[in-house]
């Protein structure tokens, strides 16, 4: 029987991982994929709890399988992310000749 | 130690350890992409033993395949195969960084040690069938809203990719 103790304990490192990984790489590419790693670490700790908790805060009732209807859910934005992120990261390219976000720094502050 | 734990530890230790070669590796961007693809196998390999079956055949067919192909595919079109770029000239957002990190850090390990056993499972929990049902009978509102979501994401891709919008 897994613990599911260290399947969170694995999340938050996955999770923060991916959080100095957006935070320190300036390649917009890396910065996508550690955001990737950010919501699987999230994936996990919702299906750990979905297994540590089968039937809800509540405790009573029959097995449900809420927490996996969120991984689903969370995938699917995952994808779309993914799709206009490299859209962006194509025109960005195009139109920059590089995909270094230092170069394109004309919003901030 | 019992054989599922021994393999729980297997593939935390492979995901843990391809995750920082993915955010370490300063050379190579393929590189870094093949190791978030070994992260995602460890990952589903996680789910199958925490009993969700189905989302761990989806986690493979969608980030295994999909999503990390997509991102090879991306960095082959822009021939990026080596490159990094100097430090940030903000010095304070990696140190931001790395300590954000570290407290968050510390706030999940304080969980440790503070869970029940998990419970033991109906016949059939995770697989196909309940998930399926439970999707399209509770939450079918969220498939109509996710369809929604991606047809917008196409059309969203697909004008930015644009090379000019007349």
């Amino acid at each position: 029987m897994v613990p599911i103790d260290h399947v969170i304990g694995l999340s938050a490192l996955l999770f923060v991982i991916g959080l100095v990984g957006v935070m320190t790489r300036r390649n917009l590419i890396v910065m996508l994929m550690s955001i990737e790693l950010m919501l699987n670490a999230v994936n996990l700790a919702f299906v750990g709890f979905n297994r540590l908790w089968p039937q809800g805060p509540s405790g009573v009732g029959e097995a449900s399988l809420d927490g996996q209807i969120f991984v689903l859910t969370v995938i699917s934005v995952a994808a779309a992310e993914v799709a206009v992120g490299l859209g962006i990261v194509i025109s960005m390219f195009r139109n920059r000749d590089s995909v270094n976000i230092d170069d394109v720094s004309l919003l901030r502050w | 130690m019992s054989a599922p734990l021994f393999l729980f530890y297997v593939f935390a230790a492979l995901a843990v350890v391809s995750a920082l070669g993915m955010v370490l590796n300063v050379r190579n961007t393929v590189a870094a992409a093949m190791s978030l693809v070994v992260t995602m196998v460890s990952l589903a390999g996680i789910y199958v033993l925490l009993a969700a079956y189905l989302v761990a055949a989806i986690q493979i067919m969608v980030y295994g395949g999909a999503i990390v192909v997509l991102f090879l595919f991306v960095v082959m079109l822009l021939n990026l195969h080596s490159d990094e770029f100097l430090p940030a000239r903000q010095r304070w957002l990696k140190f931001a960084g790395a300590l954000l990190g570290v407290f968050l850090l510390v706030e999940g390990l304080r969980v440790l040690g503070g869970f029940h056993e998990p419970p033991p499972l109906p016949e059939g929990f995770g697989g196909y069938r309940q998930l399926g049902l439970s999707l399209y009978t509770d939450y079918l509102l969220i498939v109509e809203v996710i369809s929604l979501l991606l047809t917008a994401a196409i059309v969203g891709a697909l004008i930015l990719a644009k090379r000019e919008i007349d």
